[in-house]
């Protein structure tokens, strides 16, 4: 087990890139901590697999250095790199048995056949098979032979790292919820570092120490899921995580003065920056009213989501959503709306700007 | 309540009629040459099932079906692992695989009867490059007198002409597997004789057992190419079934005891098609469980 450290890498899938587009995963600098779990969360095509590939060697990055710990992997192949990697779609080798599968990675090591037997039976139990053991694999639904593919990935207690390339997505959601709780656990026992890929972002809140949001190729911010949601690094990350994701707005910014359409906003905090600005406030922190301060607004509808309710509303033009408790009237003559101030980000050019005197 | 329309039967009628004049009628016309017995001018006996027991105790028969046993076990114990190796070897993309899929299916356009006259040629010592080079070589080759020789090069024939159909199958076969399947390989640390045995081979399974059904078929009937390399020579030596079937019913005219044996030799092809056809839908089966 090993610090894993990804030093200005970047990846193109052509032979030639002659610009930033033709990139998959832009320059890139990051440290893995040792026995972190992370997710990392984005939308499809966005360079997750990309990235999660060149980890474990399946990919071989166009520039950059890859170390565990202090040794340099960027040329080693993935038998040596140890990493246990599951795929999206099942794999499992057709002629084997369900035993047989599970203990392909350790067989391949040479270990002994008593300590295989007790890891199979003990990932068996994890993956709830044992009463299948001895079946073909073949026969087997997608649901279980996915299961064999996370068996033959934690199988392993020796690695560096166990990745996770959206692995639940054939799983059906009882199941799904059942071993995630598994993952954790084994994240518990043994401290491996873990990555996990996923676009679901409950999946990556329930399951990550860190979640790593990425965009178009790029890291946009690492943080633990309050930092997410308090403070954005990017407009990306401030609508892909929430739900309903934030409200942004175009502003001008002058101190803490922000002017929004006509009415003019004080922010609470003293901003510096230029470029295309915007203010952004998450739906949590939107407040309703009639009459008195704040910026004019229309109602649209209120959905009813269980937990809370939804308010769309129309703001200069802007459509907004606010979040009101479920037991919340909802007057229908509301035509303003206020901000609490710790809600408010401020975004030049779509990256967050910190308000002067933040410590970081 | 069901309606049922009978007359839709006559929909089928076209059919059978194709059929049962491109097979029927012909295959009857064999059963019924088969049962008689003719001194020419046209005029038939009747001779039961004279021919047929005449053919079981025939050594020649029997000699024949043996060398196309030996024939097709040989073909396939050669043509089934190496067009596998071949077809693992193939670029998998790129111009070099397209180049190589062209030139692997030149040997599989050439008429019959010219891959049996090119390889005439080139196994002559007198003027074939193959022979010549041989003989120069001081190898004691010739395909002509030898039966070694002769068995040899009907056999490197069938090699050349159809290892191809087989890399082409097989690389069909690994085309379709996924990559996931090579990239969790590595990560469990595969060798690569175990991707082989358990992706590459029983992902191919299917496409390797149509590919041994084509090469039995297509080798135990095998008649045009070693009929014009060898003409069954040196003796019987290279007298494969339908070699010496046509001998006895176009040579010598004995339109009984050639009948009887083509409706063996045709029952003996229909019974071991049906043992690969159970075979494969057993296949498929297991893999449906």
């Amino acid at each position: 087990m090993a610090q894993i450290t990804l030093d200005d890498l970047a990846h193109s899938y052509h032979p030639n890139p002659s610009g930033p587009d033709d990139f998959a995963l832009k320059q890139l600098d990051m440290t893995w901590r040792d026995g972190e779990a992370y997710a990392l969360l984005g939308a499809s095509g966005c360079g997750k697999s990309t990235l999660l590939n060149i980890i474990s060697g399946l990919l071989h990055p166009s520039q950059g250095r890859i170390l565990f710990g202090e040794r340099d992997v960027t040329n080693a192949p993935t038998a040596d790199r140890n990493i246990a990697q599951v795929f999206q779609f099942p794999v499992v080798y057709d002629t084997m048995s369900v035993r047989e599968n599970l203990a392909f990675p350790l067989k391949n090591r040479g270990m002994a056949g008593q300590e295989i037997a007790e890891r199979v039976q003990k990932v068996a139990a994890m993956i709830d098979m044992e009463a299948v053991l001895d079946r073909k694999a073949r026969g087997l639904t997608a649901d279980a032979k996915q299961k064999i593919s996370l068996g033959r990935g934690m199988v392993r207690e020796d690695v560096n790292a166990l990745l996770f390339d959206e692995p639940l997505t054939v799983i059906d959601p009882h199941m799904k919820w059942e071993l995630r709780t598994q993952l954790k656990k084994l994240h518990r026992d043994f401290g491996h570092t873990m990555i996990y890929v996923t676009h679901d972002q409950t999946e990556a809140l329930t399951f990550a120490d860190k979640v790593v949001v990425m965009h178009d190729g790029r890291v946009v911010q690492t943080g633990t899921p309050q930092d997410l949601f308090e403070k954005p690094a990017h407009t990306f990350v401030g609508y892909f995580i929430g739900s309903p994701g934030m409200n942004l707005f175009d502003a001008d910014i002058n101190g803490r003065t922000a002017r929004i359409g006509d009415a003019t906003l004080d922010l609470g905090r003293p901003y510096a920056a230029s470029g295309r600005m915007q203010v952004g406030v998450r739906p949590e922190f939107v407040r309703v009213g009639t009459g008195g301060d704040g910026l004019p607004a229309r109602i649209r509808r209120v959905e009813d989501v269980g937990r809370h309710k939804i308010v769309r509303l129309d703001v200069m033009g802007v459509e907004t959503a606010a979040i009101v408790g479920e037991d919340a009237t909802i007057p229908t003559d509301i035509d303003r709306v206020s901000f609490v101030p710790e809600g408010i980000n401020v975004y030049a050019d779509a990256w967050r700007v910190a308000p002067q005197g933040e410590t970081p | 309540m069901k309606t049922v329309n009978e007359k839709a039967w006559f929909l089928v009628l076209p059919v059978l009629l194709l059929v049962a004049f491109s097979a029927v009628i012909p295959l009857m016309t064999v059963v019924n040459y088969s049962v008689q017995d003719s001194f020419g001018n046209n005029q038939f006996f009747w001779a039961g099932l004279l021919w047929f027991e005449e053919m079981l105790a025939s050594d020649r028969m029997w000699n024949a079906l043996g060398r196309q046993l030996v024939f097709s076990a040989i073909i396939l114990a050669i043509e089934i692992p190496l067009g596998i190796l071949v077809a693992l070897n193939m670029p998998q993309k790129g111009f070099w695989s397209s180049f190589c899929l062209v030139a692997m299916s030149l040997p599989l356009l050439i008429p019959w009867n010219v891959v049996g006259t090119i390889w005439q040629i080139f196994g002559r010592v007198d003027i074939g490059l193959l022979g010549y080079t041989l003989d120069a070589l001081g190898l004691d080759y010739n395909y002509t007198q030898d039966s070694l020789d002769a068995w040899i090069t009907v056999v490197v024939m069938d090699v050349w002409h159809w290892t191809s159909l087989v890399a082409l199958l097989a690389y069909a076969g690994l085309r379709s597997i996924p990559d996931a399947y090579y990239q969790a390989a590595k990560i469990d640390q595969a060798s690569r004789w175990a991707v082989f045995r358990y992706i590459e081979l029983p992902k191919m399974a299917g496409v390797l057992m149509i590919a041994i059904l084509l090469r039995f078929m297509d080798s135990f009937m095998i008649y045009t190419e070693p009929f014009v390399l060898t003409g069954g020579g040196p003796g019987n030596a290279t007298t494969f079934l339908s070699i010496d079937l046509v001998k006895m019913a176009l040579g010598q005219f004995d339109l009984g005891p050639a009948a009887a044996f083509s409706l063996m030799y045709f029952l003996v092809i229909l019974l071991i098609s049906w043992v690969f056809y159970t075979i494969m839908t057993n296949l498929d089966a297991r893999d449906a469980k």
